[in-house]
């Protein structure tokens, strides 16, 4: 790999859009090239510090309220509503620029992973509103993270850290499987209050660390990050400071646990 | 009242279910692409307007890119419109760090806050100055978080082309980034 290549390709190394192959390929390049490795490290660096700061905007409730209120009314009968359909839209503003040099290569055709994030978070909401229901929240109930760590054993193929956080506020409930993209996944199960906070985890081929993001679906609020293998996903109806400070308390405890 | 489609009421909430949970994100959007707060709701309304009607044509599975392509739509005819009205140029607008960050309500504010609030103020900014196309590539990306793939079928581009605008506009950004920390002098 050369580092042209490489300078593209990192940004999908920390993006973790690269599949397992091709994220060593980049890795055994930059083990071997101190410049891109320090490209890497700064960029990766500055996703983490955006990561960091809120960038995002909340809509005015103002325009919300306009928005519902515009919804009953503005509904045409069929025969006047105009004839795009959405492959048009999506043609249509197209910029026409150039294509880069890059899509010529051929980088592109291996560089996606296979996984839809999107499609997953809305399982991962799936999954936490299921837990609510039903009285199916946990299968092994206990606050004892050496009761619910072995009890995933034999039930997974990964044996996701649980970490007893009640001394931080979150306190551990217990653990429970569930399915999520058709794959058993591992859930542990928290409470804030009165709230519950489901962290799912499950293994991916990716060993890249990305920091967390948080994104709001469906009125909850999930913190999706990813260390050492493995992927994780917070929900919860807490808040997104609360939630952030859930998954902080919890990745400081995993890098202690590992370090000591 | 005319007499509305049988449908309708279904359709109204589908529509509501699939899209409004998008509000904000298609907001965050029209925000940095349009750098003006009230221009950025009336786009983000008009957009919801156009994602009705032509919501029958709409073919799942991501309903946020959707969104996305028909908010550039808007913000597309937004610049023409300011263009040709001869409008101060965007650089000539008000400085949106300026003016109140909409992203939380305001309690107490500890200092730690402070400091992530400056710092957010500082990246918006910094953000909101980088050029088109890699601005919005940018956005969808570190603050939409949409997979490349998504980033492509939103602005219609190939995955290629995403990567490598990705690619300029953070290591813009990283400049700038390196500029604003350097003493001012």
């Amino acid at each position: 790999m050369t580092c042209d290549e490489a300078e593209i390709l990192l940004h999908a190394l920390i993006d973790g859009e690269l599949d397992a192959g091709h994220a060593r390929e980049v890795e055994a390049h930059i083990a071997g090239c101190a410049a891109c490795a320090a490209q890497l490290a700064a960029y990766r660096q500055m996703s983490q510090e955006i990561a960091k700061a809120d960038l995002r905007y909340a809509a005015p409730p103002a325009l919300r309220r306009r928005i519902e209120a515009s919804l009953p009314k503005s509904l045409l009968p069929k025969s006047l509503a105009p004839a795009p359909s959405r492959r048009n839209v999506l043609r249509g503003f197209a910029l026409g620029s150039a294509v880069s040099a890059l899509a010529a290569t051929g980088l592109v055709a291996i560089v996606l992973r296979a996984d839809d994030e999107q499609r997953i978070m809305s399982e991962v909401v799936s999954a936490h509103l299921r837990s609510l229901q039903a009285g199916h929240l946990t299968d092994v109930i206990s606050t004892d993270q050496h009761t619910v760590k072995p009890w995933f054993n034999g039930r997974l193929d990964v044996s996701p850290p649980v970490i007893d956080l009640t001394s931080k506020g979150f306190t551990l409930v217990g653990g429970r499987l569930d399915y999520i993209d058709a794959r058993a996944i591992g859930a542990v199960v928290y409470r804030r209050r009165q709230h519950v906070i489901n962290l799912f985890v499950a293994q991916t081929a990716n060993t890249e660390r990305r920091a967390a993001k948080i994104e709001t679906i469906q009125g909850f609020n999930i913190r999706r990050w990813s260390d050492r293998g493995l992927n994780y996903w917070a929900i919860s109806d807490i808040g997104a400071d609360e939630l952030s400070e859930f998954g902080e308390k919890f990745e400081a405890a995993v890098q202690t646990n590992s370090e000591g | 009242m005319q007499p509305s489609n049988a449908e309708d009421p279904d359709r109204a909430r589908r529509f509501r279910e699939l899209a409004l949970p998008y509000l904000d994100d298609v907001y965050t959007l029209a925000r940095y692409l349009l750098r003006d707060a009230s221009d950025a709701e009336d786009a983000v309304q008009e957009c919801y307007l156009r994602a009705l009607k032509h919501f029958d044509g709409y073919r799942g599975p991501a309903m946020k890119p959707w969104l996305f392509a028909i908010l550039r739509n808007v913000c597309h005819a937004e610049y023409a419109r300011r263009a040709s009205a001869a409008a101060p140029s965007l650089d000539d607008l008000p400085e949106p760090a300026q003016q109140a960050p909409l992203w939380r309500e305001e309690q107490q504010t500890p200092e730690a806050e402070i400091l992530r609030e400056r710092d957010a103020v500082t990246v918006r900014r910094l953000v909101e100055a980088l050029a088109e196309p890699f601005k919005e590539t940018f956005v969808l990306r570190e603050i939409n978080n949409l997979s490349y793939r998504e980033i492509a079928d939103a602005v219609g581009a190939p995955v290629g082309t995403v990567m490598s605008r990705l690619a300029r506009a953070r290591a813009m950004l990283r400049s700038a980034w390196m500029a604003e920390q350097e003493p001012s002098k």
